[in-house]
């Protein structure tokens, strides 16, 4: 088990260091969520005032949008050089690999959705932090649960034809529960008058999503890896 | 086994088929929606027979992808084509009665937006089979089994979402009046159902012998 | 196919592109599986090996599977770890000496040219000392010199009882270093005899093969699972 996590860890030590010196697929995720964020305030932000219930969805299809451009560019990597067929080759139970690089992408969403949130409350004027925790539980899960499908569709697409169309048709649909539970959580923690049951709720059933599909994407890592 | 058994079933759901009209007709009328209610008996029956494809579809895609019988790939794309089109029944005699007695084509209440995106999964299913290049059938019994996993936060779904759509527990409840046309139709919608399977595994199943007879052609 | 393979042997697999070589080099390392058949290495199958027979093989692919951002002593140092070697760094610094790269360690793989990255992939591919060490085309691409350093390091490799196995164009590099070798042609393997230049023999061995496919309505892939050639 140990050596597991060691690996996972060796793995998203140098995800961090090559981004480090590279940094390309940081500033161009940042740079897409923040156009993503304008363009969506220029279609719903009229007069100052945003449509209502508007910010809760933007959020969370940022997100989507932007993670699947991440997803895609750090696989897109591991394929550059063969090198993910190296990392599979490692005497290691193969998810250590999965977790790794699910840990990576994770890292890399949390950045971008700290400044989509600051931008998206300040564009919108919602009161995305008035249940500060509330709003990054929900976050959190919502993010483990969109990424850790889309990494093991990203990782399993690597060697597929038209692979760069492929993931969004493949992961959309399958991810769109995650983005339904996201913003009908992330709108009942905005109403005027907040209703937190129900985003606890659906931050329940957040937890349940991605306890069965990382639990799934575990599972399935190693035979759909194989050729 | 299957050519065999293939005249029986589309015999049987012919028969389903030929007498259920006569059972809607006579079924009483429901009050409060009249004579639009009447889709229900197939629209209920279209989206089981759905939920069964994708079911078969879920487990023949685990039986690929562990054990790596090529039977069960045959049958999990046989599953996913049937469950599109039942699935394609169902959103079209959806917004027909929604129209009439809800007065929307379209609401986006849990169950039917959740169907919806299962026919998404099923066409992007069949899109990476087509698309994928050598290899992909792996890669499609992966996705076939995601999609499965996301039949439990449907059925959840609904009775937490306050919803429009009649919960769950409405059919066990039905008089009988409103339960035999009802359950006649579901039995010839399964019937139907295993028929159009049974008819695209033996495709599949020809399609390998095809391929075998060419490989063997060409040790001569 | 039947195939068997002993210690201490170089073994090269020939054949035209498209014939699988790169597929049984998969398959041989547990990145593929054979829809029929089995692979058994000792006493270890493909399926129930798992992790430790990963142990014991290496491979090294046409891309070298390097991190062109790290420098040569991080690449070294995180397969090191990745194979859980103990001393990592150690054995990164013996490794990068092998490779004659001590100089450059810290110098970021982009700016190798061919053959150093050649040289530094090897040395990474047998850092875990595997017993079963398959190369996909290691001589293209790679000047005279370096050409040399590589058969004197598969010498080695021959000398140390491991079992290499070569899937090359290269013919005339390789005449003088193989042991055996095999033509892999449209899914099948035969071995070459042992009378004549290499050339020759591989020659003859693709004389021999049956015609090509002849393309039918579906193909011979058909629109069915992707069935590798074993």
């Amino acid at each position: 088990m140990s050596r597991f996590l060691q690996v996972a860890w060796l793995v998203v030590r140098k995800d961090l260091r090559v981004e480090s010196r590279n940094k390309e697929m940081l500033l161009t995720t940042l740079f897409f969520a923040v156009s993503c964020v304008l363009v969506f305030s220029f279609g719903f932000v009229r007069g100052g005032a945003a449509i209502e219930g508007s910010a809760s969805g933007v959020l969370w299809i940022t997100i989507a949008f932007s993670g699947t451009l991440a997803l895609g560019r750090a696989f897109e990597r591991e394929r550059h050089h063969d090198a993910l067929r190296g990392l599979l080759m490692a005497p290691v139970d193969r998810p250590a690999i999965y977790v790794g690089k699910l840990v990576g992408v994770l890292l890399l969403l949390a950045v971008v959705e700290a400044l989509v949130v600051v931008m998206i409350a300040f564009l919108f004027q919602a009161p995305l932090f008035r249940h500060g925790w509330w709003l990054l539980t929900l976050l959190s899960l919502g993010t483990i649960g969109f990424a850790s499908v889309g990494t093991l569709f990203s990782a399993m697409l690597l060697r597929t034809r038209s692979r760069a169309v492929l993931l969004p048709v493949l992961l959309y649909p399958v991810t769109i529960p995650v983005l339904i539970m996201g913003v009908s959580g992330t709108f009942a923690l905005v109403q005027p008058d907040p209703d937190l049951v129900l985003a606890r709720v659906w931050v329940s059933l957040l937890f349940f999503f991605d306890i069965v599909f990382v639990t799934l994407a575990l599972w399935t890592f190693e035979p759909v890896m194989t050729e | 086994m299957n050519r065999r058994l293939f005249p029986w079933l589309i015999g049987l759901s012919l028969v389903f088929f030929v007498v259920a009209p006569i059972l809607i007709v006579r079924a009483p009328l429901e009050q409060e929606m009249g004579l639009i209610q009447k889709i229900f008996y197939f629209h209920f029956s279209a989206w089981m027979a759905m939920y069964l494809s994708i079911c078969v579809l879920g487990i023949s895609s685990a039986q690929f992808l562990f054990r790596r019988k090529p039977a069960a790939d045959r049958l999990a794309v046989s599953a996913a084509e049937a469950a599109l089109v039942f699935g394609l029944m169902g959103l079209i005699t959806g917004p027909i009665w929604a129209v009439k007695s809800w007065g929307v084509w379209w609401n986006w209440d849990a169950r039917t937006t959740i169907a919806l995106i299962l026919e998404l999964i099923l066409v992007a299913y069949l899109l990476l089979r087509s698309y994928g290049g050598p290899g992909s059938d792996r890669l499609a019994a992966g996705l076939g089994m995601f999609a499965m996993a996301n039949l439990p936060f449907l059925y959840i779904s609904t009775n937490i979402w306050r919803t429009i759509h009649p919960p769950t527990s409405v059919v066990p409840t039905l008089p009988v009046d409103f339960g035999i046309p009802l359950w006649w139709s579901f039995a010839g919608f399964i019937v139907l159902c295993l028929a159009l399977l049974t008819a695209r595994v033996r495709l599949e199943e020809q399609r390998a012998t095809l391929d075998r007879l060419y490989l063997a052609l060409e040790d001569e | 196919m039947n195939l068997v393979l002993s210690a201490g042997e170089i073994i090269g697999l020939l054949g035209p592109n498209g014939a699988g070589k790169s597929t049984l080099l998969a398959v041989l390392s547990t990145l593929a599986e054979p829809s029929h058949g089995d692979v058994r290495y000792g006493d270890f199958t493909a399926s129930a090996g798992g992790a430790p027979l990963r142990a014991q093989v290496g491979f090294l692919s046409h891309d070298l599977q390097l991190y062109p951002e790290l420098t040569a002593r991080e690449n070294l140092e995180f397969f090191a770890g990745l194979y859980g070697l103990d001393r990592p760094a150690e054995r990164a610094h013996e490794a990068l000496a092998k490779a004659s790269l001590s100089e450059r360690a810290d110098d970021l793989v982009e700016g190798f040219s061919r053959g150093m990255r050649q040289r530094l992939a090897l040395e990474r591919t047998l850092l875990h000392a595997p017993r079963l060490v398959l190369f996909d085309e290691p001589f293209t691409g790679l000047d005279e010199a370096s050409c040399g350093a590589l058969v004197t390091r598969l010498q080695q490799l021959r000398t140390a009882r491991r079992i290499v196995v070569l899937a090359t164009h290269d013919l005339d590099v390789v005449s003088q270093l193989l042991d055996r070798a095999v033509v892999l042609r449209m899914g099948r393997l035969s071995e070459l005899g042992s009378t004549g230049s290499l050339r020759e023999r591989y020659r003859a061995a693709l004389a021999e093969a049956p015609r090509g496919r002849r393309p039918g309505p579906f193909g011979p892939s058909g629109s069915g699972p992707g069935e590798s050639p074993a």
